[in-house]
């Protein structure tokens, strides 16, 4: 029969090849999904892996997708790296979009162009806020910051919806939930008029090799390391575990903040109801499919953005729900989480006797 | 009178969703493990009561199905956690993120889709008290089903062998697989059976306590249920009554918002989120307290 026996050491190799292997059995299942719709598998996969990335417009696209999914995506990877369970992302990101807009809208046709700067910090400091309100409840008084993080999600909703149907709605349009549309002064700049790409990409790109840094070349990444993955050995060392607490709880509220400020300020260019789309999710995905690590965070998030253009794009062109999204990206965490468990283990054939 | 009558009901109405899916959860967690998709369990659970709902028009049916999905979504967690050692908290993650994915996909064809009104029934001489007969006794028969499941899971636990046993694997799964009991099957029955609770739980939200269905319904009860359990210290009776506190929460912002009372919707509508917190707060703020009753295995896994 076979058994699953422990590992002595755990494998690298496996450690790297398994988000590939997730990958492929997810494509495997999407096959098996698409004939059971009956579709054309071969249509919808190019509408999932050649369509994103066919030209330089689709690349545009695509890098609006990821940067946020990427931002997130490495605050979490810091958050999960030291065992601080931060699934509201989402709320974070959603307090970013209202702080960001906060700032956005008091601006006038004098402003600075330099007053996007304002907008962004707005964005960051407004997810740092909600994140600190866990961290401070889990600090303080031990609640669970998984259901508290996750429970902040739908009071944010609730705030954003306040503020768009309230005191922050456009008077002008048409009593639709929507802030008044941002004047340019206070959009994130775009590299060329015909893409949608803006500097928000840049920045993303940036963070990974600040990410990289901090993480394998500073004393406090190296803190962050231990104290979180084995607490008492952390104790031992000198290093507070709360310390540990804080820094992730602020560092990914901040990056879910800053993406929320950057959609608002960029693709978006107004607060509306619409603007949450579930990247403070996908991207605890993108953080675990990335190894938890700033370059592979980069790939993942490009993967995951790939899936978010598949699955407009299947709507519009070949009637499929877009919700197939969501199928494939807990399709993918699923897989990646079965072929992880090879890293530490593996399979021996044991003749039953 | 008569509204508080009636604002009772409605509590006891929506508050035993929050109890059956927290009973399931309490089931599971007293084996050991932590099942955070109990979310996408509702959510799917929800999707496939409504679809059998339309087709067959039999209630029964309806919840049986949501069950059924409950169970096979839970027994693939399980298999993860418990053979695969999959981490728990990711694992439960990865299936209420599916869940939440999945059932927006098949059940964009039901979205416009109604049931049509549904009965309360009666029970004869009990339901013409003056007050207490509109508050308590005239429910659907699951709400019922409810309260006579908190108290058979209570007298399963701690009445009897099989229950003692669960109870044991929860608290020191070494212990007794020393004894010769087979923890990991034990676990697995432990989550399914958490998993046909929290798929009846979501059943009932679509086909009888808000007979539609749209995208996301479970609006964060799965979670809300899984703050419970540790909010009544994992023990059945205290789910029901937790449950039911939540569902008064629900119900008296709606009533709050159906007066037109001169606040923001809003605020109304994160009354029950901020609850959770709030209670959250106050049952964790002593760690001994939880440490003395959360079964002491929970979310570990069991290697041996």
């Amino acid at each position: 029969m076979l058994k699953l026996e422990p590992r002595h050491d755990p494998s690298r190799v496996m450690t790297y090849l398994s988000p590939v292997i997730a990958l492929l059995a997810t494509v495997l299942l999407g096959v098996c999904l698409f004939l059971a719709l009956g579709k054309d598998p071969a249509r919808c996969l190019e509408m999932f892996f050649v369509a994103p990335v066919k030209d330089a417009r689709a690349l545009g696209e695509m890098s609006i997708k990821a940067t946020p999914l990427l931002l997130i995506g490495l605050g979490l990877s810091l958050c999960f790296r030291s065992s601080v369970w931060n699934i509201g992302a989402e709320g974070q990101f959603i307090l970013g979009t209202v702080f960001a807009s906060g700032v956005a809208i008091r601006a006038t046709e004098q402003s600075s162009p330099l007053m996007v700067v304002p907008v962004l910090l707005a964005g960051m400091a407004g997810g740092m806020l909600w994140g600190a309100i866990t961290a401070i409840l889990r600090d303080r008084f031990n609640a669970n910051e998984i259901l508290v993080s996750l429970m902040l999600v739908y009071v944010a909703e609730q705030v954003l919806g306040y503020l768009v149907y309230g005191p922050w709605k456009d008077p002008d349009g048409y009593n639709f939930p929507q802030t008044v549309t941002f004047l340019d002064a206070v959009r994130v700049p775009r590299f060329a008029p015909a893409s949608r790409a803006n500097a928000g990409t840049a920045l993303a790109l940036f963070a990974v090799g600040v990410f990289w840094v901090f993480l394998h070349r500073t004393h406090a990444g190296y803190r962050l390391l231990v104290s979180g993955m084995a607490p008492a050995a952390a104790r031992y060392a000198g290093f507070s575990a709360r310390s540990a607490l804080w820094t992730a709880f602020l560092v990914s509220g901040g990056m879910a903040g800053l993406a929320g400020a950057l959609e608002v300020a960029g693709p978006v260019g107004q607060l509306t109801t619409h603007v949450p789309l579930g990247y403070g999710f996908a991207a605890i995905i993108v953080a675990f499919v990335g190894r938890l690590n700033p370059i592979g965070v980069l790939f993942s998030a490009v993967l995951m953005s790939m899936f978010y253009i598949g699955g407009e794009l299947s709507q519009a062109r070949l009637g499929l729900p877009r919700s197939v999204t969501g199928v494939f990206q807990g399709l993918l965490l699923f897989a990646l989480l079965t072929c992880d468990t090879f890293i530490n283990y593996r399979l021996r054939w044991i003749s039953p006797s | 009178m008569d509204s508080i009558a009636l604002l009772i009901a409605a509590s006891i109405g929506s508050g035993t969703a929050l109890a059956v899916a927290g009973l399931g959860l309490l089931i599971s967690e007293r084996s050991g493990v932590l099942n955070l998709g109990a979310e996408g369990m509702m959510l799917v659970a929800a999707v496939t009561g409504f679809a059998v709902a339309v087709h067959t028009h039999s209630t029964l049916l309806a919840l049986l199905g949501g069950a059924a999905a409950g169970v096979v979504l839970s027994a693939i967690f399980g298999v993860l956690v418990i053979w695969l050692h999959t981490n728990q908290y990711a694992t439960g993650l990865a299936l209420s993120l599916f869940g939440s994915g999945f059932s927006a996909f098949v059940g964009l064809p039901y979205v416009s889709e109604s049931l049509g009104e549904r009965k309360a029934s009666a029970i004869p001489a009990l339901s013409s008290i003056p007050f207490l007969g509109p508050a308590l006794f005239r429910q659907h028969p699951f709400v019922y089903f409810a309260v006579f499941a908190a108290f058979a899971i209570s007298y399963f636990l701690f009445k009897t062998k099989a229950g003692l046993v669960l109870r044991a694997i929860g608290e020191s799964p070494e212990s007794a697989h020393a004894l010769g009991y087979r923890v990991r099957g034990i676990r697995l029955l432990a989550v399914c059976t958490g998993g046909a609770f929290a798929g009846l739980a979501g059943a009932y939200i679509s086909v009888i306590h808000t007979p539609l269905w749209v995208e996301g319904m479970i609006a964060g009860k799965g979670w809300i249920a899984l703050s419970l359990t540790a909010f009544a210290t994992w023990r059945p009776l205290r789910v029901l009554l937790g449950a039911y506190l939540f569902g008064g929460v629900t119900m008296l912002q709606l009533h709050l918002q159906g007066e037109g009372v001169n606040v923001p919707v809003q605020l109304l509508t994160m009354l029950p989120y901020v609850a959770t917190i709030v209670v959250l707060v106050v049952i964790s703020r002593n760690p001994a307290w939880i440490r003395i009753n959360m079964p002491a295995s929970l979310g570990k896994p069991f290697t041996a």
